[in-house]
């Protein structure tokens, strides 16, 4: 007679700093399938979590900025090499959430596609958003695109394919951020962030915490060391809050709009979470 | 000694009417409530004009709205650059007035309205015009938004005006402006250009006012788009207030701008920079350099050469063409000034103005300097807006960097150096939307301007000026 | 023996800044009193210049009349400037007038010359009664970099002028850069120059505001530094009232109002005084005079 093998669970934690802690509030949370059984527990963070992962993404920030965008380019391509390694886990994991093989086969690969597409803009952006700017006076003028700092992403339930639109969007360009995964379907989240952190990404650079968003977002939205805000995933009355926190520091805000994560991001996202710097230095002997 | 004799510019170029109303659809109406403006040189009451409440900032936004949806919206881009392009020239044409007007209504020195702020204005509009035909090519898309409500600061009246109004009619958006409640007088000659231009009725409204007309303004359902240049305090209220609208949004807010001196910079041209930084328009200046760092090996030469250069500015009668410095454009700006001083004198820094004599009537301040100032007082953090500077110095270019970015501001930073890669360094590491090298205080229409942090987001000038106007 | 010569370290000169210094400086407005001040005192600072080919003893006498006799109460120049061979035709003409003779000399304009000649050609003009020097660096050694050479040519006519004063010539339009300018400045100031010069005349650009600023600059640190204070002559190009009142300005506002006497500052300028004269006329009477009210010479 035959034991049936008792399979060994995954224990889902935070992603913070490049470690994997769990909530330090010690709190989780029931993931269901798509059927609503059992699936897993996630961690729910806690706003000292997201603190963490903040002063973790500060921290990040001087290195990863400063890194050329062509190495930024060349560690997210990376990235999707592995992701393309992990399909099957990916396209099991989107299953589990209640899509169709054919379904989840498809977002998974638009979602590797996806992050390619935006590996590649990382050595393009200053040439596509900067400018020389033709000033009337003996003066060289130069205006270049720089990552803001650190984005508080709040991301959408689409697990993979708008997670992935709304990380690599906020990262390539320099700029780190502490991720509020989809409350729901939050398990490809941190699958992701096991990919993450076995490639070449530094510790830091994307930070992701699982929980119950309106209870992270807001803090996310008040913290003053955090420069900008991706509210794709918010609910209308969640935006309102967190646009109103992040007022008090002048936070860059992405309001959530009606978003179909299959269609060409275009440079929205990008732009969102860069600013224009303009040098000026005389032209003389 | 030589002695320059009082050299006034003629103010009879200039009709300042009792009264003015507000402009809206193409007319000036008279509104319900006025307020007064006055010199700030002598306290001279100049003109009442209107102040618009809910009846009137909604009529301004419906005259806005249909002058987009029926005439401005649908007008071919290159018809809206002649409009501008004529907006343009009569500014040139009557660019003597308007500096005279605005160095009355303002206090700034003539020399600056007239050399700095009025060809600054006509270039905007130029440098627009040429846009309204050529969006497709900007990488913006082509639409406009609608209707902008746009609200303004006190410190460059017109040269604001033209840094809102030029990108936004370029781009096919009417607008309705909110001038400071102290400085209305450029703005409602700017209207009557809008009627001497036949530009058609509502595409541009002026509504004057206080605070709480602009905030009626920026909270109207009927707007678009937001766009306000101010204190940095403002822009949060107004943050606050389009949270959960559809409103785009850009902000140009405060700063405590570093102007960095190295070692090796050029050291004339350095001091003439840091003059120019803090003094140019009395320090009223969002992007003022009021805060040197200067590193330590020639931080006592930089001091002594500019008492020596602060020592020949002139303050005094704006009008006259020989001021350096001209009043402070209100008693409240100038209390406020005052006490960020004495502040600084209490927290230990060393206070020094050269000797200069103020007029007795009118609002005024000696360009004046700390030494001895660190990181923790608050005459290094806050934005003074006036002729303050406060000097620190530093050992190694990183701790520059540092200090000079350790602040929430963002807006504009100074480095001086011979050496074109650390320049280059510094320049890449400075958190600010603008960064002067061996320069500072230069402005262009065709160059962004615009802040990091709390000193706003979004930039106006150049190419990416036209994106917050488009519809993207 | 001449003594070795070391430069400081000199800050750099940034070329779009000092010029918009120089010309922000030139947009004030002198009027009025400050404006008949302004012009007696450049006339005062005149150096009244001939520096032709076909200049004559008769062409020298004439000059010598005109800069003690500029018509009306007008005050008296500082100087007639003439080439050696003239400068004992200027100094009778001049006798009691208390107005100097300066001699360009050291095979001006170009100074390319030998050391010798150019002793000899300072030594002459001093016996002849020269009591400025009006000499010319050589600037191929400066742009060759053999900056000893310029400063020992300098300490070498500086001892043959005995007591006259020895102006230094950089002739900054072929040392072209602002950098240049300051060094030379330093270097003329160090090998013991009374006065820096900007222009030979000879050369395009020549005095310039820019130009004149950034050495103001340096006679002014000069001092500051060394205790020892240089004149500035601005030379070539300045022809009106209008050009002489910016010099005062940028004077008075740069270096500082020690050397706005004709001790301490010079303009060299032929036809600039008639329009200074002019320019007088019509401030005391109202009305604009014409090149027929002013004498030719």
């Amino acid at each position: 007679m035959s034991t049936e093998r008792l399979t060994v669970r995954k224990t889902y934690k935070l992603y913070i700093g490049g470690a994997f802690p769990r909530s330090e509030s010690g709190r989780s949370y029931v993931i269901n399938d798509g059927q609503g059984g059992f699936l897993a527990n996630a961690s729910r963070a806690s706003r000292k979590d997201v603190r963490d992962g903040v002063t973790a993404a500060r921290k990040a920030f001087p290195g990863w900025s400063a890194r050329t965008p062509y190495n930024r380019g060349q560690i997210l391509y990376r990235v999707a090499e592995m992701l393309e390694g992990r399909r099957a886990q990916f396209v099991a994991e989107l299953r589990d959430t209640g899509l169709g093989k054919n379904a989840a086969t498809e977002e998974v690969d638009e979602a590797i596609d996806r992050w390619v597409w935006y590996a590649g803009w990382a050595d393009k952006l200053a040439a596509v958003l900067g400018s020389a700017n033709p000033v009337a006076g003996p003066f060289f003028n130069l205006s270049t695109p720089e990552p803001t700092g650190v984005v508080g992403v709040i991301a959408p339930d689409s697990p993979l394919l708008g997670l992935v639109s709304v990380i690599a969007p906020a990262i390539i360009s320099g700029n780190t951020c502490v991720v509020v995964a989809s409350e729901p379907a939050p398990l490809p989240a941190i699958t992701l962030a096991e990919v993450l952190a076995t490639s070449d990404l530094p510790g830091g650079v994307v930070n992701l915490l699982t929980g119950h968003r309106a209870e992270l977002a807001p803090w996310l939205a008040s913290h003053l060391d955090v420069n900008a805000l991706d509210l794709a995933g918010a609910s209308a009355d969640l935006t309102v809050e967190c646009e109103r926190a992040a007022a008090e520091n002048l936070k860059r805000v992405l309001r959530p709009a009606e978003s179909d994560w299959t269609a060409d991001p275009g440079l929205t996202r990008m732009k969102a979470f860069l600013e224009t710097k303009t040098i000026w230095h005389p032209i003389g002997l | 000694m030589f002695e320059y004799a009082p050299a006034p510019e003629s103010r009879d170029i200039v009709h300042i009417r009792p009264s003015y109303g507000l402009f809206i659809d193409g007319e000036f109406t008279d509104a319900k409530e006025t307020i007064k403006t006055i010199d700030p040189a002598t306290e001279e009451v100049l003109a009442e004009v209107g102040s618009a409440g809910p009846e009137e900032v909604d009529l301004a936004v419906r005259a806005a709205r249909t002058a987009f949806e029926t005439v401005w919206g649908p007008m071919p881009g290159r018809e809206r650059a002649k409009y501008l392009y004529r907006i343009a020239r009569i500014i040139q044409e009557r660019s003597r007035e308007l500096a005279v007007l605005e160095s009355l209504d303002n206090g700034k020195p003539i020399r600056e309205s007239r050399d700095v702020d009025l060809p600054l204005v006509a270039a905007h509009f130029f440098y627009y015009a040429g846009w309204a035909d050529k969006l497709a090519h900007a990488g913006y898309g082509t639409k406009p938004l609608g209707v902008a409500g746009q609200v303004i600061p006190w410190n460059f009246p017109l040269l604001m005006l033209a840094w809102k109004i030029a990108p936004a009619l370029a781009t096919g958006n009417t607008v309705v402006l909110k001038p400071a409640e102290t400085t209305p007088l450029t703005a409602l000659v700017f209207a009557d250009i809008c009627r001497q231009a036949d530009l058609p009725p509502g595409v541009v409204n002026i509504i004057t006012g206080a605070g709480e007309t602009g905030r009626l303004l920026v909270s109207h359902d009927g707007i678009d788009k937001v766009a306000f240049t101010g204190s940095t305090e403002v822009g949060r209220q107004i943050a606050r207030s389009v949270a959960g609208t559809s409103k785009r949004l850009t902000l140009e807010l405060g700063g405590k701008a570093a102007n960095v001196v190295f070692d090796d910079a050029p050291l004339d041209q350095a001091v003439e920079g840091i003059v120019n930084g803090i003094f140019f328009n009395q320090g009223q200046v969002c992007c003022a350099g009021s805060r040197l760092l200067v590193q330590e090996p020639v931080a006592e030469e930089v001091l002594a050469r500019l008492r020596t250069r602060m020592a020949t500015l002139r303050v005094g009668d704006p009008l006259d063409k020989n001021t350096d410095i001209g009043a402070i454009n209100s008693a409240v700006q100038l209390q406020r000034i005052r006490d960020l001083s004495e502040v600084g004198e209490q927290e230990g820094a060393e206070r020094w103005a050269p000797p200069c004599e103020l007029p007795e009537k009118g609002f005024w301040f000696p360009p004046t300097v700390f030494t001895g100032v660190s990181q923790a007082h608050r005459i290094a953090r806050e934005e003074i807006f006036g002729p303050v500077l406060s000097v620190l110095t530093f050992r190694t270019p990183e701790e520059a960097i540092e200090k000079a970015n350790n602040t929430p501001y963002g807006l504009s930073a100074g480095v001086w150096s011979e050496k074109g890669s650390r320049i280059l360094w510094a320049a890449q590491r400075l958190r600010a939307g603008v960064v002067w090298a061996n320069t500072f205080n230069t402005f262009d229409p065709a160059s962004p301007f615009g802040g990091y942090q709390e000193s706003g987001f979004g930039r106006e000038g150049g190419r990416h000026g036209l994106e917050a106007y488009l519809e993207h | 023996m001449v003594p070795t010569f070391t430069l400081p370290q000199l800050p750099g000169v940034d070329q779009v800044g000092a010029e918009e210094r120089a010309a922000r400086l030139a947009t004030r407005s002198i009027k009025t009193t400050a404006k008949a001040q302004a012009i007696d005192l450049a006339i005062t600072m005149v150096d009244l210049t001939t520096l032709e080919g076909a200049d004559t003893p008769g062409k020298v006498r004439a000059l010598c009349a005109k800069a003690a006799h500029p018509g009306g109460d007008a005050p008296r120049v500082a100087a007639v400037c003439v080439y050696p061979d003239l400068v004992a035709t200027a100094v009778r003409a001049l006798h009691g007038t208390g107005i100097g003779v300066a001699s360009v000399a050291t095979a001006f304009p170009s100074g390319r010359a030998p050391l010798e000649a150019k002793l000899i050609d300072t030594r002459l003009a001093v016996e002849d009664g020269a009591t400025e020097i009006d000499m010319v660096i050589d600037r191929g050694a400066f742009l060759s970099g053999d900056l000893q050479k310029v400063y020992d040519e300098i300490v070498a006519i500086k001892s043959e002028c005995r007591q006259a004063h020895l102006k230094v010539i950089l002739e900054t339009g072929e040392l072209v850069t602002y950098d240049n300018v300051r060094k030379a400045s330093w270097l003329a100031m160090l090998a013991g120059a009374d006065f820096i010069k900007t222009s030979t005349g000879k050369v395009s650009p020549a005095a310039t505001l820019p130009v004149t600023l950034v050495m103001l600059e340096a006679v002014r640190d000069f001092r500051a530094e060394q205790g020892r204070q240089v004149g500035v002559k601005a030379a070539g190009g300045i022809r009106t009232a209008k050009d002489a009142i910016r010099y005062l300005v940028l004077v008075n506002e740069t270096a500082g109002p020690d050397w706005l006497t004709p001790q301490w500052f010079r303009l060299g300028a032929s036809s600039l005084l008639n329009d200074l004269l002019m320019q007088r006329q019509k401030l005391s009477t109202g009305a604009y005079s014409g090149p027929d009210y002013v004498t030719l010479d």
